[in-house]
């Protein structure tokens, strides 16, 4: 199979994102805006009002806190940038979605299907996740500049609002499409076949833990 | 006696080069895996970390955004003597890792767990950790930084006798599905796994089996030398690759090391290095010489002592 590359913006078109397919790799152009627990709850909770236009800024929400710094003059260093695991925030991200509008979500190792389907397909919404993990340094070269970084007194560093530029920025690899299907769950059912063969002659532990699944073709999350 | 400034100034080129330079063993051991990696996606992704190791070194930026957890070992020959003291030394160890901070500059990571204050320098309380080991000879401070990254890839089970070699492989195996399935270790990986100790020590072993050891090395023990082998071959074996797409790499090298424990247990840990196998060593001598290298050498024959007194003599008879 040979992999293809696509070149997408940040405000993408309906016909793009329809186009794209699993294991598709994308570069992304335009602002893009991070935005996880700290910023979920400042928005969501505590109802502050969102210091952007979304979706006409940006409808990427990138599940990320950059190596950066912010110097004294109140200018950016963008270092490194990667993503964090997202499963985590779908506490939040159907509200987030039909807030803002977004159709990127961008982050680590994707969600479920069951949260494509329910949520992402209605809203239009597809998930790209990083690469590796992480292609730090590939990702920060594809920051053009940090146009701002919002709540930042509120939330520091890691959890405030920053606004990159994205210039090319990638790789990122689709692993959620508009049928609600699922990269992740797809490979896994590929690697499921093998599992019991290396599982042969293995011993289960004879003490067993409260909340454990033994059934190694589920996930953790 | 070794300045102080000499510590900071080191323990800040020390955070730079480990958030920015792949380690070398590590680096080879991801080219070969690259090379035998036949999954479409995992080749892939293989392909972008190895140029991601070269950007990073190109830009002098963090390899990975998320740039770990800073911690310190402080190995010291006996005759070592640090100006001002360990508390002066710690001092040092902490202006550095906040000064890197900002530099570098790295994420700052490390928040109060509850109310989630973050000093934007990964200082705070307990943070760095800094841990200490001796050697019977020598006027030398090595400084060790590791800066590990991930929420996911380490697990702990509490294993009896009666659970035997079968029972380690199964816990290994249920540690490397669990967390490898969309690659949440973050894999191919510098699997380290501790075997006995108790729980707080097991997991310090796991910890250090896969920070403190370099890809290729071997427990001086020959059997479990062995076992080593066998359960890299393992974890390779399961189909898995990077980001839990269908390949074969999981494991570049796979790391044990054991400390007694109970008579009843048979304690066990799993810890995963990532992708961004961040370490950086640096050697400094009493005459003020600098050496820096990325081999810890941590579990040194008196490191895995048995016998009450050191004996070395007995041990180079060996």
């Amino acid at each position: 199979m040979s992999i293809r590359e696509v070149r997408l913006s940040t405000t993408p078109s309906q016909e793009a994102i329809n186009d794209l397919r699993l294991g598709d790799i994308v570069y992304l152009d335009g602002l893009m805006y991070t935005a996880r627990e700290g910023v979920y709850m400042r928005a969501l909770e505590d109802k502050a009002n969102i210091p952007m236009e979304l979706p006409s800024q940006s409808a990427a929400n990138f599940h990320c806190s950059p190596a950066a710094r912010i110097n004294e003059d109140g200018t950016f260093d963008m270092g490194a940038v990667t993503a964090t695991a997202s499963f985590r925030f779908a506490k939040w991200l159907p509200e987030w979605m039909a807030k803002t509008g977004a159709k990127l979500i961008v982050g680590k190792g994707g969600m479920t299907s069951k949260d494509y389907k329910e949520y992402f397909v209605p809203n239009c919404a597809i998930y790209l996740s990083t690469v590796g993990y992480g292609t730090g340094a590939l990702l920060g070269r594809g920051v053009e500049s940090v146009e701002a970084v919002h709540w930042n007194e509120e939330l520091g560093i890691a959890q405030a609002m920053w606004v990159l530029k994205c210039n090319k920025m990638g790789p990122f690899i689709v692993a959620s499409d508009m049928n609600g299907d699922c990269l992740f769950e797809r490979e896994n059912a590929k690697i499921a076949e093998n599992v019991a063969r290396v599982y042969e002659g293995t011993k289960p532990a004879t003490l067993k833990r409260y909340g454990e699944s033994d059934d190694r073709t589920d996930e953790v999350i | 006696m070794i300045p102080i400034n000499l510590i900071q100034s080191t323990a800040e080129t020390l955070m730079d080069k480990a958030a920015i330079e792949i380690p070398q063993d590590y680096l080879d051991g991801l080219q070969e895996a690259s090379r035998t990696e036949d999954g479409d996606l995992s080749s892939f992704v293989l392909k972008a970390m190895l140029e991601n190791y070269e950007a990073a070194k190109e830009d002098r930026r963090a390899m990975c955004g998320d740039t770990g957890v800073p911690r310190w070992f402080v190995k010291m020959g006996n005759e070592a003597r640090v100006e001002g003291g360990m508390i002066a030394l710690e001092a040092a160890l902490r202006r550095a890792t906040a000064s890197a901070t900002n530099g570098v500059p790295l994420r700052p990571n490390r928040v109060h767990p509850l109310w989630r204050t973050d000093h934007n320098n990964n200082v705070g309380i307990g943070a760095p950790e800094i841990e200490y080991g001796f050697e019977p000879e020598g006027e030398w401070v090595d400084l060790i930084t590791v800066h590990k990254g991930g929420l996911f890839g380490s697990d702990y089970r509490m294993l009896f006798p009666s659970d035997g070699v079968q029972g380690i492989k199964r816990f290994y195996l249920d540690s490397l599905l669990a967390f490898g399935k969309r690659g949440l270790a973050c894999q191919p990986a510098i699997i380290g796994i501790g075997l006995g100790g108790s729980k707080d020590i097991c997991m310090n072993l796991g910890k250090r089996a896969s920070t403190l050891r370099i890809v290729g090395s071997q427990n001086s023990d020959p059997e479990i030398a062995k076992m080593e082998a066998e359960f890299k071959e393992l974890g390779n074996s399961i189909g898995m690759g990077a980001m839990g797409f269908v390949g074969k790499n999981m494991v570049i090298d796979c790391n044990i090391e054991v400390g007694y424990c109970h008579t009843g247990g048979m304690p066990m840990s799993v810890h995963a290095f990532c992708l961004s196998s961040r370490r950086a060593v640096a050697r400094i001598h009493a005459d003020g010489r600098v050496e820096h290298r990325t081999d810890p050498d941590w579990f040194t024959p008196y490191q895995r002592r048995e016998t009450i007194d050191w004996e070395p003599v007995r041990e180079a008879a060996e």
